[in-house]
């Protein structure tokens, strides 16, 4: 399994990513450790941008994985293909991610049901190792691989949370969306538009995270303010583009709506 | 007479035909004010008119008011009006309402004004003759002898109902009342006095502009969003007290504000609501409580002032759009305008100031304002300044402005008012005891309105199909427990039917694991699913890669049904149906423990109430069994104690019984009703009117997603049943004697 292509797993351009707090230095220290991460935190908070951004600052390979619910334990380490000559065994991104010492990211781990997670387990403490038993192989996993999860407490029901004995395999990282200074330096950076303006999104967005649980499953995230502003230097008008970027993604309550528009109406003047 | 020697305008004297006396001191003006404002056809049509209002031999006090008031009134809204009105007046003065005519006239300048238009008037006047009308009520036959009741009242309250409802609002205002009290002169009266309950609740529900009620929970989000308030509010009506004029405010209880507002100066109503909350909520974030003690009521008010415009600009910084709504709202005194020797201008020269602050186009040249607007901005110049700061800053400037006349008893309040802004009680804080008299409320309140028992009062509405449309809060409901009895009368019916019981026993076991449901996309399962495996074998040949799930598996899905059954316990419950050895009610009783045990085995949640009525003002709803209790012996000690009497008023119990419903978590949610009649009550004639009711109720249910089935004992129930509950909605049990064995059967039956 030699003919894997490593490079393409590498980021080759430094991802734009504003330090918080220690995060930076907390990763790299599990790294360092192989420890596996779990990153939590809202949708859109910059979970796997920080991810992307410690991938490249440690040079390593990054293999994400976005679960779903249909996802099988298969689909993690890889299954046998029928072809012509009979079978074809297939690694699945897990296995690859082992093999050539990636970090493997399963964003939004809780999608995944609980029989699927739990074929991580080995993965995740001092064994490191990963049995594929249809295949019959033991892997041990490269040095450098590690395994990081993230999962966003928020919305997701009481049926889909992870099993205790998934949870205390990771150490945990919480993210939240950042203090509004960050937010506007973040949003005025990566959409390259004037503080001023970014001040006034993370002040519309801080009015909508407010409402959060009481009709708003989740706050308006800074990626959403990133696509307002985005808008905003394609020509848009401030209001509109709040509009189209804040407001109609989030909700269809009348009231909340309502609540938004007049919002962004009262801090866009 | 003596006409030629007076006026000024002989000619037109002579059209007027009308002597009396009083006419002739101020014909003249009269006659100036008609000619600056008609046309000369118009000038012709008012004297006739008066002419005609002066024939009709009430008094000079309409002639006064026509001659008086019609001029204006035809310029506003066009010159037909004078003949329309003389016409009316006319045409009362025929009728037995002769009376109401000097109130007519008195209410037509305030509706002129309100209503603006010819034809605005015109709809008007249909409204109030078509009320005329149907309330003059005759003894025998055709002739009107008896004059309207309600017509006399209502005129009284015509200029305070325009500015409450639009057109449409006050038609059906006044048909409501029309139609429900045109035989109860008395009730009448109260109604459209504005008296009674339902007058006020019909008026709410009428009134226009933005409601508070409706908007509720966009405010409650608004205070959330904006200003990480959690507050609790309280609105206030500011329909019933002209004289006090309630402003908002907030206290430990809530923030007060009122029930209604229009739409003012091209400011939504809703946006009003959120700029009364931003300010008290400013309030609470920046305003610190002062000692009042040392500051006489002009300190006070001066410094009130001040805080509130710090807080203004403190709400602007925040929130910049905001500006435009003030800015809307905020009165503009006019410089000037107050004229200090005659009246208190404290208030003016505040609304000036506080304008000042907020619009930098004010253009005031008082150098008192000014140079207190320039030391107001250097306090706010660099941060938020405090409450403290204005307290200092309002003193002196009421030191540097005071005048002799402040303390005249007219204060000026002329563009003044600021009606977004609370009247900050909040800010002040009394140390020694003030001597002026406060409503005392730290009084334990009387204990006059402790209930015998049971839960508060509820109160439903109820459809009216003769007007399609609901009485609003008509019926009220009260519930409570029902008394226990002997629990074990329950055990002995159980033995009694313990064949039947076995027999519904086996139907149960039978009924208990419900249907499978197929789970598909399976890696492994009990069978193979064909369609996904053929679609994954066509996948594999065309060389793309086969989804591996190609088996399925079963599972059980479990009963998820929520029941309530609701029993008639009218009085005809105690009737003993011919051939029968027993009551209705002990059937019912029997019937209903069977299908109480019956369920109880099957595990679904169900519920029993009983309900009967003596009138729309007491309808009982007696709980039984609820969701959450068991089939123990305190439910069969109420069940045993059943007792019947009174009406049917259906539609209130069905409706208090979907609210239950409502709250349960269920896939299948059922009312079963079981009942030995048609929905009927003593203060009721028409029998049609409480089964169109109970038929609304149904559809309301039916629209929440429950359904609803009627038992009913009732065997000529075929001619209404229908109507009600709709095809397959119900079933008639025509042997009575076989309630018990047929019940606990239905209910499988339906559920399965």
């Amino acid at each position: 399994m030699s003919d894997i292509d490593i490079e393409q797993y590498k980021i080759t351009e430094e991802p734009f990513y504003e330090v918080q707090e220690d995060e930076v230095a907390l990763y790299e220290a599990a790294y360092d450790a192989r420890l596996p991460v779990m990153i939590k935190g809202p949708t859109g908070c910059g979970k796997s941008r920080f991810i992307e951004h410690m991938a490249y600052k440690l040079g390593k390979p990054l293999i994400t994985v976005a679960c779903n619910e249909d996802m099988t334990a298969s689909d993690l380490v890889g299954r046998y293909l029928l072809d012509a000559n009979g079978t074809r065994w297939l690694d699945g991104p897990l296995t690859t991610a082992a093999r050539i010492g990636a970090i493997c990211y399963l964003d939004e781990i809780v999608e995944a049901r609980q029989d699927t997670t739990v074929v991580i387990h080995p993965l995740t403490d001092h064994r490191r190792t990963l049995p594929l038993d249809k295949k019959g192989e033991l892997i041990e996993a490269h040095p450098d691989f590690q395994l990081v999860i993230s999962y966003n407490p928020g919305y997701q029901s009481l049926m889909k949370d992870l099993k205790q004995s998934t949870k205390q395999r990771f150490t945990g990282l919480d993210f939240d969306y950042p203090d509004s200074k960050v937010e506007t330096a973040i949003v005025a950076k990566e959409a390259s538009i004037d503080e001023e303006v970014a001040g006034r999104l993370v002040k519309i967005a801080h009015t909508a995270r407010h409402l959060k649980g009481h009709g708003l499953d989740e706050g308006i995230s800074t990626r959403l303010l990133v696509y307002a502003a985005t808008l905003m230097n394609k020509g848009i008008e401030a209001k509109r583009a709040c509009h189209m970027a804040l407001v109609n993604p989030i909700t269809d309550d009348k009231d909340i709506r309502s609540t938004l528009i007049h919002s962004i109406d009262t801090i866009f003047g | 007479m003596t006409t030629e020697v007076t006026t000024e305008y002989p000619h037109h004297r002579k059209q007027l035909k009308c002597s009396f006396e009083q006419i002739e001191d101020c014909f003249d003006d009269y006659m100036k004010d008609a000619l600056r404002n008609l046309s000369n056809d118009g000038v012709s049509q008012y004297l006739s008119g008066a002419s005609l209002v002066c024939m009709i031999g009430r008094g000079w006090e309409p002639v006064s008011i026509y001659l008086e008031e019609m001029p204006q009134m035809a310029k506003r809204v066009g010159e037909p009006i004078l003949e329309i009105v003389s016409k009316h007046v006319w045409d009362m003065s025929r009728s037995p309402n002769g009376k109401a005519i000097p109130p007519f006239m008195q209410c037509l300048p305030e509706a002129s004004r309100r209503l603006g238009t010819l034809e605005q008037m015109q709809h008007f006047f249909d409204i109030l003759f078509d009320m005329l009308d149907k309330t003059t009520t005759s003894v025998h036959g055709h002739h009107k002898t008896h004059s309207s009741q309600g017509f006399l009242v209502l005129l009284n309250q015509i200029p305070y109902l325009l500015s409450q409802l639009s057109l449409e609002g006050l038609k059906n205002w006044i048909e409501y009342g029309v139609r429900n009290y045109s035989d109860h002169p008395e009730r009448q009266k109260d109604y459209f006095s504005i008296q009674s309950a339902d007058a006020k609740a019909m008026l709410q529900r009428e009134r226009h502009g933005t409601l508070y009620m409706d908007n509720e929970r966009k405010l409650d989000m608004y205070m959330r969003s904006m200003w990480q308030a959690e507050e609790y509010f309280v609105p206030y009506s500011l329909g019933f007290d002209e004289l006090r004029k309630p402003q908002p405010y907030y206290d430990e209880l809530g923030m007060r504000v009122p029930d209604v507002y229009d739409d003012l100066k091209g400011v939504r109503g809703i946006n009003r609501y959120r700029l009364t909350l931003a300010h008290m909520a400013a309030h609470k974030r920046w305003t610190e409580r002062q000692v009042a003690d040392n500051l006489s009521p002009f300190q006070r008010i001066a410094v009130e002032a001040f805080e509130d415009s710090r807080i203004e600009q403190l709400i602007i910084r925040e929130y910049p759009g905001l500006k435009k709504y003030f800015l809307a709202l905020h009165p503009a005194p006019i410089e000037g305008d107050c004229e200090s020797e005659k009246e208190s201008c404290v208030r003016h020269r505040l609304a000036m100031f506080s304008r000042a602050v907020l619009d930098e186009n004010h253009g005031y040249q008082n150098p008192d304002i000014l140079e207190y607007l320039e030391k107001f901005q250097d306090a706010l110049q660099d941060g938020e300044s405090s409450t403290k700061e204005m307290l200092n800053l309002a003193v002196s400037f009421t030191a540097k402005t005071r005048r002799q006349s402040d303390l005249l008893p007219r204060v000026r309040f002329e563009n003044t008012e600021i009606d977004y802004r609370d009247d900050n009680r909040h800010m002040w804080l009394f140390i020694e005891e003030s001597d002026e008299p406060e409503d005392d409320t730290s009084e334990p309140q009387s204990s006059e309105t402790v209930e015998p028992e049971g839960l508060p009062p509820r109160h439903y509405h109820e459809w009216d199909y003769n007007t399609t449309s609901f009485k609003p809060d008509w019926v009220t409901l009260y519930e409570s427990l029902h008394a226990p009895g002997n629990a074990s009368v329950i055990d002995s019916i159980l033995e009694k039917h313990s064949a039947l019981a076995n027999y519904l026993k086996r139907i149960l076991d039978l009924l208990k694991p419900q249907q499978y449901t197929r789970v598909r996309y399976q890696e492994d399962g009990s069978e193979l699913d064909l369609d996904i495996a053929i679609r994954s074998l066509i996948d594999f040949k065309s060389g793309s890669q086969p989804d591996p799930r190609i088996n399925m598996s079963h599972e059980h899905s479990g009963r998820d049904f929520a029941v309530l059954l609701l029993m008639d316990l009218s009085a005809s419950l105690n009737d003993v149906p011919d051939g029968c050895t027993q009551s209705i009610l002990e059937l019912s009783r029997e019937a209903v423990t069977l299908l109480g045990w019956s369920i109880e085995q099957l595990g679904d949640k169900f519920a029993i109430a009983g309900f009967h009525s003596d009138t729309r003002h007491n309808v009982r709803y007696h709980h039984i069994k609820g969701f959450s209790e068991h089939w123990d012996d305190s439910v069969k000690a109420r069940l045993a104690a059943l007792e019947p009497g009174f009406s049917t008023r259906m539609g209130a119990a069905v409706r208090h019984a979907s609210h239950y419903l409502e709250g349960q978590k269920a896939d299948k949610k059922l009312l079963l009703i079981l009942t030995d009649g048609e929905p009927a009550d003593i203060d009721v004639s028409d029998d049609k009117l409480l089964i169109e009711d109970t038929h609304k109720a149904v559809d309301e249910l039916s629209s929440k997603g429950i359904h609803t089935h009627c038992i009913t004992l009732d065997k000529k129930a075929d001619d209404y049943i229908q109507d009600i509950f709709g095809p397959g909605g119900y079933s008639v049990i025509d042997h009575v004697e076989k309630l018990p064995e047929k019940l606990p059967l239905l209910f499988t039956a339906l559920t399965s």
